[in-house]
């Protein structure tokens, strides 16, 4: 990120008070029991998951039992769909014969809603953490894997050329061109992977889960407590905001060469 | 060493390169000029395995090339896509070298000294995308000197720098290869360049390419850039190279049919 965007963004921050400001009016004078006001909302956030000991750094024990389990499931579903995507997805993209064989059923799985797998994935685990990972992988598998095959497949040719000109060795094409060549376009999908975990996440445990974000949010729906609702979607949207800001902040160290030889040309 | 018979390429209906026939020896150093768009990167191309021509044979050592033979290096005409960006300068050359059984500071090593011999040995730590062109297309021949192929192809290796570096990297070039006996196929459409680097001059028709004139160099080694320029033998050679390119040129405008044209 060059100093010019950075300040451009922390700019277009003044939009955050403004929206606040409107919304906190809106609600007042609605006076609805649905739209409880954004005071209210951080009063609550407050209360349930931000007032427990220093010691750590304040959270509650209602937090640690909300978020531990749920970042637990959000990440090892991240990672194991990662790593299965990057390795089918060089797989596809450095083979056309397979890329043949499995793009049918590639287009066929990506084109199925997971939660609609629920029932089999029910079936096929019983209720608990393995259905609820299933939920996750299948459904955050699909951009790591379609833009690993695509950039594995669109390496340039001339990198591959002289690769071969030079007699590298089948590896050394692999891990040495053909990855680090597909890499801006691995972490795109990464990037969108891990979003789509968080929404995932919550999917899974709406429906067979008794503990994390998701289940409270749940609870919270069935008894009626608005205020409570709402302070598990804010906090899932500054989970989101959080998450792809961490990522940015990694790719941005790993993708330097990327990012910089795109600015010079 | 290499012999090219009959070699013919069409790109589709296009007809690139007609009916090449060269035979280059070990350890010589061929010059190959001709028109842009004659097919020298064709030709080239077919040697390194990297397009199979459609007709005709390339051999190495008597054996026919089916794949990109071994121990050969290119430098590429576009050299900038030919460097790794994710790589420094010194990985860029070192990476070459992994198959050659080298330790990671032998190669290190290896690739210091070829960039220095290029002149860039205080930039070995940079990355493509902070050089210029000169010093990209420097980079690429390090890395080709330093894999010490027993064939080096280079399509224009000296396109994108000044008159002063561009002597030095000839005397380089002839230098390295002299020593460890390398055999050398380089593209220029420098007439001057063509002689004073080369064994011999073979001169390619516009397209499609076929050979049209191919000079013996007899000039007295070691070449020395003002010295040798300044033969009689080497201005007489250059204006029949000069002649035969231009008289291409010229006869763009006739029928458009191949000509015969005499060598000398
Ligand atoms: N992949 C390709 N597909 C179709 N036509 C091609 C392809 N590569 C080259 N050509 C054509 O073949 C001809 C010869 O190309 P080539 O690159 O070998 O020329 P060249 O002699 O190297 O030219 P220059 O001196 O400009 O580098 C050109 O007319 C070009 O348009
Ligand atoms: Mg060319």
């Amino acid at each position: 990120m060059t100093r010019r965007s950075l300040l451009s963004r922390l700019a277009g921050l003044w939009i955050v008070p403004v929206v606040l400001v409107l919304w906190e009016l809106a609600t007042r004078f609605a006076e609805q029991p649905y739209f409880p006001s954004p005071s209210s909302i951080a009063v609550r956030i407050q209360e349930l998951w931000f007032s427990g000991p220093l010691s750590r750094v304040l959270l509650t024990d209602d937090a640690i039992d909300a978020f531990a389990p749920s970042l637990g499931r959000l990440f090892a579903g991240w990672i194991l769909a990662s790593l299965a995507g990057i390795l089918l997805g060089v797989a596809i993209g450095r083979s056309a014969k397979l890329a043949d064989y499995l793009d049918p059923m590639l287009q066929f799985g990506r084109a199925i809603p997971p939660p609609l797998l629920v029932p089999i994935f029910f079936a096929l685990f019983q209720i608990g953490t393995a259905t609820q990972l299933a939920i996750i992988v299948f459904g955050v598998i699909w951009p790591v894997l379609l833009n690993t095959a695509d950039g594995c497949r669109t390496v340039d040719r001339q990198y591959l050329e002289t690769a071969r000109v030079f007699g590298f060795t089948r590896t050394d094409v692999l891990w040495r061109v053909v990855l680090p060549a597909a890499t801006p376009k691995i972490f795109a999908g990464l990037r969108l992977s891990l979003s789509l975990a968080l929404i995932l996440m919550v999917v899974s445990e709406l429906i067979g889960s008794t503990s994390g974000i998701g289940y409270g949010l749940l609870t919270a729906q069935q008894n009626f407590l608005f205020v409570d609702v709402w302070a598990y979607i804010v906090l899932l949207g500054v989970l989101g905001f959080l998450l792809n800001a961490s990522f940015l902040l990694l790719e941005g160290r790993i993708l330097a060469w990327h990012h910089r030889a795109r600015r010079t040309i | 060493m290499l012999e090219l018979v009959d070699l013919t390429h069409r790109y589709g209906t296009y007809h690139a390169i007609d009916r090449i026939n060269l035979t280059v020896k070990q350890g010589e150093v061929v010059c190959v000029v001709g028109p842009s768009g004659c097919g020298k990167s064709t030709l080239l191309r077919s040697i390194a395995g990297l397009i199979k021509p459609t007709g005709g044979a390339v051999l190495l050592d008597g054996r026919p090339v089916e794949s990109t033979p071994d121990n050969l290096a290119v430098v590429f005409q576009d050299y900038s896509r030919s460097l790794y960006p994710w790589l420094s300068a010194l990985a860029n050359v070192g990476l070459p070298l992994r198959r050659r059984g080298m330790s990671r500071k032998a190669r290190d090593e290896a690739a210091m000294a070829a960039l220095t011999e290029v002149g860039l040995g205080a930039a070995a730590g940079k990355f493509p995308w902070e050089m210029s062109g000169g010093m990209q297309q420097r980079v690429s021949i390090a890395r080709a000197l330093a894999y010490r192929p027993s064939l080096l192809l280079m399509d224009e290796p000296f396109g994108s720098v000044d008159a002063q570096t561009r002597e030095e990297l000839e005397d380089l070039v002839l230098r390295v290869c002299a020593h460890h006996g390398m055999t050398i196929l380089l593209i220029t459409h420098d007439v001057d360049e063509s002689v004073y680097v080369g064994d011999r001059v073979v001169v390619l028709s516009k397209a499609p390419g076929h050979v049209v004139g191919d000079l013996t160099v007899d000039l007295p080694g070691p070449r020395d850039q003002i010295r040798t320029r300044e033969l009689d033998a080497f201005v007489k050679l250059r204006a029949d190279v000069g002649r035969m390119v231009r008289g291409m040129s010229a006869r763009r405008f006739d029928n458009g049919m191949t000509h015969e044209v005499e060598t000398r």
